[in-house]
């Protein structure tokens, strides 16, 4: 679906990006993981026309991301920051529908597409009247979640979308939201640093450091069959914790 | 819209009823007191005459009459070769006539007085010491004088009267010219520098003595008025020329202090004049402090909107080239902040050539001061919404104007509507400064008040243009409520 060849980006001598191919499986959940630093963030944006590469060529089905079609590409694809990125001038209703209102969505067309939202993302219609300061931190996500999905799009973009949440409200969400992702059948990036977050959504992970790629694959892959030693280490510093915890306790 | 149909409103009060003849006058009571008289007989001649009086000085009013702002004032002959023609050896009438001919300006046969510097001495010690002219000072060596700070220091001033008379006086100090007048009073000093009309030569009792050796130059008084206004006008032109030769300084100092000492209005100082010298019955306007309060209120109500109205239209789409165009935005911050360092008041004489006087080089000025703080906020404003909502706009797919007006001018509301808001209350109170170039307002009040010395009048000016300050920006936090999005209002209170 998306398929990026030989990209790299650079801030004024800082290397973000390291040439870098990368395809995107149409219809699955793609996780891109790594420390901070890493270049997950750089290449989510780049893959959204946020950023231009400074080589290399990015195509969205097929067709070349350039400046002619951008606006064109970024309706199909949606977005989701971390803290939701709400406008918060907006109700959360006009949040959501300011996409579909601007290219001349019939009121009635955005009402049901909304109501079919409202049902998958689990959120009260009746708190879309609503302004963001009025709305918890998981409400946000959820409403950030239906404007993403408002004009069905094909890929879905999510820059750790769980990272502000606190862990209660995170745990219900991160459930929804792989039953959103199987029941919708989209392609999806997931930006993420925590690897039992990326395990449970992933079918393929993709593991970074230094703004290139480590390793690509099933968790099976990089557990088993480890491409370089930082894998293993970047694993198990996260798994390791929670061993130490489950010994000391049994 | 309604808010075009105010500026709309007080354009149509400005203009209503154009007039054919405007003459001018000098912020000076005796200027002001000679332009109702001029005003008065053009009108007695049939022709529609509006004074505006408090205009400035000599440079204000001479450039009006070039730019045909007004078309007649009165001048000194003095004051024409000194600092009009700035041509000293211009000593005679006709010499000074012709220098003025060159740009098109005509000049009556003198009024009659002659206002210029004299020495003044109480009466009663002048008598005592049988002083009548500036020689005899020469028998009374120990006499003390106080002389205004400029008499001082010009060297047609003490410096050269005292080498023409040979005076040897050796106390003889520099002071303020109201201490000065006190002093004669109270006999701290003993003779000082006066005009020769000046309205404390009767109230104080004093006595001008005579300059029998001719060293001041002749400052007779004169109107002015444009060629073109003798061949479209010719009426009103002789009309009021029937003022030639016909006040006498005697007659000039009562009615300077009819309007200074005893607070009685210009134009009806004038009018008695008038009947009782040229027997011309001539009604003055009068105008109540309440209707005068009304038309200062529109007036300084006009300059504001009109200029702040241009400066938001401008200054908005500049704060947004600013934020969007980073080189540009330094280039456009610093010009504005250039602008908002010069004096208002300097920058005000500026417009003058450029655009006249009255209320048109006010605006502008005005209007250049209102851009600073508008652009500032507008780029701050933009500046400051955090980079994940202007990616989440830009991801959504949204055009970069569409993304202007959804997202970035609301959310920028606020602080951009803070920034006319502090350019609306300093335009109020810089607004004032529009007195002194005849265009009207509360300054028109605090000005002609401050040259009478009338506290008065000063206050008709400053309690108004304060309170107008204040419910200015009393509207713009109602206006604020109505405009600033109610989710920002949320967020701040949240």
């Amino acid at each position: 679906m998306l398929e990026l060849r030989a990209v790299s980006k650079s801030y004024g001598g800082h290397v973000a990006l390291q040439t870098t191919n990368l395809t995107i499986p149409a219809g699955r959940t793609t996780v891109l993981i790594g420390p901070s630093g890493c270049g997950k963030s750089t290449l989510l944006r780049l893959m959204v026309g946020l950023l231009r590469p400074d080589t290399g060529l990015i195509s969205f089905a097929g067709e070349e991301i350039a400046p002619a079609n951008i606006h064109a590409v970024r309706r199909r694809i949606g977005y989701v920051v971390q803290d939701g990125g709400l406008f918060p001038h907006l109700t959360a209703y006009r949040n959501v529908t300011l996409m579909s209102q601007y290219i001349g969505w019939k009121r009635e067309r955005a009402e049901a597409r909304i109501a079919t939202l409202a049902e998958l993302t689990q959120f009260p219609r009746a708190g879309l009247d609503r302004y963001p300061a009025e709305l918890s931190g998981g409400q946000k996500q959820r409403v950030s979640l239906m404007r993403a999905l408002m004009l069905d799009p094909d890929v879905l973009l999510l820059d750790e979308p769980l990272g502000a949440l606190d862990p209660m409200i995170r745990f219900d969400l991160q459930a929804d939201l792989r039953r959103i992702f199987q029941s919708l059948q989209k392609t999806v990036v997931l930006v993420t640093h925590d690897i039992g977050e990326a395990a449970y959504f992933a079918d393929l992970i993709v593991l970074m450091r230094d703004g290139a790629i480590i390793q690509q694959g099933t968790l099976d892959d990089l557990t088993t069959r480890p491409a370089d030693p930082f894998v293993s280490r970047f694993i198990n510093a996260q798994r390791r914790t929670l061993e130490i915890l489950g010994q000391s306790s049994s | 819209m309604k808010f075009c149909w105010l500026i709309l409103a007080l354009f149509a009060v400005g203009c209503a009823q154009p007039a054919e003849i405007r003459v001018g006058s000098k912020r000076q009571p005796e200027s002001v007191i000679l332009g109702e008289m001029v005003t008065l007989l053009a009108r007695d001649a049939g022709v529609r005459t509006e004074h505006r009086p408090s205009l400035g000085g000599t440079q204000v009013l001479w450039k009006a009459l070039l730019n045909d702002d007004i078309q007649v004032y009165t001048e000194y002959t003095g004051t024409i070769s000194a600092e009009i023609l700035v041509d000293k050896s211009l000593r005679d009438l006709e010499a000074l006539r012709k220098g003025l001919a060159a740009f098109g300006i005509g000049m009556s046969q003198p009024l009659g007085f002659n206002d210029t510097y004299a020495i003044g001495m109480k009466k009663d010690l002048a008598g005592k010491l049988h002083i009548s002219r500036i020689s005899d000072l020469h028998n009374h060596p120990y006499l003390r004088f106080g002389f205004s700070n400029e008499f001082m220091d010009r060297a047609d001033g003490w410096p050269g009267l005292q080498k023409r008379y040979d005076l040897p006086q050796k106390e003889v100090r520099g002071l303020e010219h109201d201490l000065a007048y006190r002093g004669l009073v109270s006999g701290a000093i003993d003779a000082t520098d006066l005009y020769s009309t000046d309205a404390k030569i009767r109230s104080l009792d004093l006595q001008t003595l005579a300059d029998d050796l001719h060293y001041f130059p002749a400052y007779q008084a004169v109107l002015l008025f444009r060629h073109d206004l003798q061949a479209h006008r010719p009426a009103a032109v002789a009309s009021f020329e029937r003022l030639q030769g016909k006040i006498s300084e005697d007659a000039m100092i009562g009615l300077n202090a009819r309007v200074e000492l005893d607070r009685e209005q210009e134009s009806r100082v004038a009018a008695d004049f008038l009947a009782s010298a040229l027997g011309v019955q001539a009604t003055p306007d009068s105008q109540s402090k309440v209707a005068r309060l009304w038309r200062l209120t529109q007036e300084h109500l006009f300059l504001v909107t009109v200029s702040l109205a241009a400066a938001v239209l401008v200054a908005v789409p500049l704060g947004i080239l600013a934020a969007r165009r980073p080189k540009a935005g330094q280039g456009i911050l610093a010009i504005a902040g250039i602008l908002q360092t010069i004096p208002s008041i300097v920058l005000l004489v500026f417009m003058i050539p450029l655009l006249g006087i009255g209320a048109k080089p006010a605006i502008a000025a005005l209007f250049l001061y209102s851009l600073l703080p508008i652009i500032q906020n507008t780029y701050a404003g933009l500046h400051s919404i955090p980079e994940n909502l202007i990616e989440s706009a830009r991801a959504l797919g949204l055009p970069a104007l569409a993304r202007l007006r959804l997202i970035e001018l609301p959310l920028a509301a606020r602080t951009i509507f803070a920034g006319i808001k502090t350019a609306a209350v300093i335009n109020v109170g810089t607004a004032t400064l529009g007195g002194f170039i005849g265009a009207g307002g509360y300054g028109e009040a605090i000005f002609t008040g401050i040259s009478k010395s009338d506290i008065g009048l000063i206050l008709l000016g400053a309690v108004p243009a304060a309170a107008l300050a204040l419910v200015v920006q009393w509207l713009f936090e109602l206006a604020e409520r109505a405009l600033v999005p109610k989710g920002l209002r949320l967020q701040s209170s949240g």
